[in-house]
């Protein structure tokens, strides 16, 4: 009896010496909920797919790969999500490196938040009116005299891409500016000392610092970019030049029903998403890594 | 050296001028949405022709907006008290304790942040058709929580770090459970941190369209829902009604926003969630 006891005892002890105990089991009901429903669906939707309604277990992809239409919408979306992400980040970084100093930082991040909060739907439905043939933009550009008569900027490319711009620029600019105020200011004002030029300052200290930061933002902006929906249904055109991947995926599903085909088309989302994120973060390891800051970081 | 300085006022005005754009923009297009759903008839002016409150009667009664908004705060309620529930037992754990496999558990609950709603939203719903969980408020609930938990487990973990592990040491010694641990000192001393955690998860959940949009049936839909099948049907609404339903729900998420920035600084969030996608 005392030597079960004293087994069970110093297992328990061995266990908490390896961090395992009653604390850690806290962890988990989180974790048991996110297998089951995020990785069980996602395995389940993976295998759904190689399951269709006719052919054989390679039938769904074959018809996306086959089907012009289908295959186009790789092409179409990330032909927005691309320059979307990549001009996000190229005006990110310099504002950030503006604001960083600022005083009334805090009122200006809370501006820029407002975008992500007012959601896709709500951004749409302002763009709509905005950016019509007789909204504000286009009425103040004819009263200046930049142009002659209204131009076209919604139900086509351009308002799916403003839009994103609109919910993706405070995203992209919050994690850039949080990355840059993380820089010790000191490293900076060394090489001022040495003489060193703002521009040459931001050339050797702070990208090079930032960029492998840079390369995560770009991937989450990415992501973000490339499962834009609602909007290029409501802003573009959403059986043309804006038809997104996203929107194939939930056509497949709600109209006709085939979650096989559903989930094929998600799985190949997921897959050129992981093959761009993969890229990125590969050449990302070129980079320095470290801590952004000196000493205490 | 003098061109230099030049060239740098210059940039400096250029990124001012951008900012200022941005913003004038952004305030522009919500001021649209305000005046357009207080407008009457609204054709090649500046202005609307009058004012009047009526589209927000008829938005009352047309989308039926009292049930709506009941479902969208029902639903938003429970995610948040779940994710509260579920989630922050297991930021402390993994801010507090060093165990095999942890980084595995951390990726674990990055994914969901890191795959895209819509593609994982697709499968999801699938699964819960099976179950005959989708387009019910459960299912919808379930489908808002799977970004939800880990949103709030990346959030609470800066907070839980913040306290001094002598404060829970000093309860151990007095005798106190993990329970009374939690109920007397981590619960009241993480107090702002939850209440920040869950006033932006019901912000998420108010403007979460996809997972919404794939999971919900007639009865279950929020008011982001609702807005775009309006804006999808448009023609057969007047278009001032949909902005009317616009701003009540801008309004339905701004007054959660504002009260979550009081405790919260937007940049320490992501600052933070960034630090932990890292590593």
């Amino acid at each position: 009896m005392a030597d079960t006891s004293q087994s069970t005892l110093s297992l328990r002890h061995r266990l908490a010496e390896r961090g395992i105990d009653g604390v850690t089991l806290l962890v988990l009901p989180a974790s048991l909920f996110i297998v089951l429903l995020f990785v069980y669906p996602f395995a389940y939707g993976f295998l759904l797919s190689f399951t269709p309604a006719s052919g054989d277990w390679l039938e769904n992809y074959r018809r996306f790969f086959d089907d012009p239409y289908m295959y186009r919408t790789i092409w179409l979306t990330l032909r927005l999500a691309i320059p979307v992400t990549l001009l996000n980040i190229a005006i990110s970084v310099p504002v950030a490196m503006q604001v960083r100093h600022l005083r009334r930082q805090r009122l200006l991040t809370t501006i820029l938040v407002l975008p992500i909060t007012l959601g896709t739907v709500l951004v749409a439905e302002g763009l709509l009116n905005y950016l019509g043939p007789q909204g504000w933009l286009n009425r103040a550009m004819i009263l200046f005299g930049f142009i002659d008569k209204p131009i076209r900027l919604v139900h086509n490319y351009w308002g799916v891409f403003i839009s994103l711009v609109i919910t993706g620029f405070p995203f992209t600019f919050l994690l850039t500016l949080s990355m840059i105020s993380g820089i010790d200011p000191v490293l900076e004002q060394a090489a001022a000392t040495l003489g060193a030029r703002a521009r040459h300052r931001f050339q050797k200290i702070v990208l090079p610092l930032i960029l492998p930061g840079l390369a995560v933002t770009f991937c989450l902006a990415f992501v973000d970019a490339f499962s834009v929906f609602p909007s290029a249904v409501m802003l573009g055109a959403p059986a043309g030049e804006t038809r997104v991947i996203s929107l194939a995926a939930s056509q497949a599903a709600f109209e006709q029903y085939d979650y096989s085909y559903a989930s094929a088309i998600a799985m190949i989302m997921a897959a050129v998403q992981l093959c761009f994120v993969g890229v990125v973060l590969a050449l990302r390891g070129l980079f320095y890594k470290g801590p952004l800051g000196g000493g205490k970081g | 050296m003098t061109l230099d300085s030049i060239l740098e006022k210059l940039w400096k005005t250029l990124i001012w001028a951008f900012m200022t754009f941005f913003v004038i923009n952004v305030i522009a297009m919500i001021a649209v949405v305000v005046v357009n759903s207080f407008g009457t008839r609204w054709l090649g002016t500046w202005l609307p022709a009058a004012f009047t409150l009526r589209w927000y009667l008829s938005a009352w009664r047309e989308f039926q907006l009292s049930d709506v908004l009941l479902v969208t705060f029902q639903i938003a309620g429970a995610v948040v008290v779940l994710s509260a529930l579920i989630g922050v037992p297991a930021a402390y754990a993994l801010a507090r304790r060093n165990f095999p496999g942890k980084s595995l558990v951390m990726l674990l609950f990055l994914l969901p942040l890191l795959v895209p709603p819509i593609t994982f939203g697709v499968p999801l719903a699938t699964v819960l058709y099976r179950y005959g969980l989708a387009g019910t408020m459960n299912g919808v609930i379930l489908a808002n929580l799977v970004p939800t938990i880990p949103f709030t487990i990346i959030l609470m973990m800066p907070f839980v770090e913040q306290i001094d592990s002598r404060v829970e040491a000093a309860a151990r010694v007095f005798g106190a459970s993990t329970w009374r641990l939690f109920v007397h000192v981590l619960v009241p001393l993480l107090a702002p941190g939850i209440l920040a955690a869950s006033l932006l998860a019901m912000v998420r959940t108010v403007s979460m369209f996809e997972l919404t949009f794939l999971t919900a049936g007639p009865s279950s839909q929020t008011l982001v829902v609702a807005l775009y099948y309006s804006v999808f049907a448009a023609g057969v609404r007047a278009g001032q009604s949909i902005d009317a339903m616009a701003v009540i729900y801008m309004m339905s998420t701004l007054i959660w926003l504002v009260v979550a920035l009081r405790f919260v600084n937007p940049t320490q969030i992501v600052g933070r969630a960034k630090k932990a996608r890292t590593t």
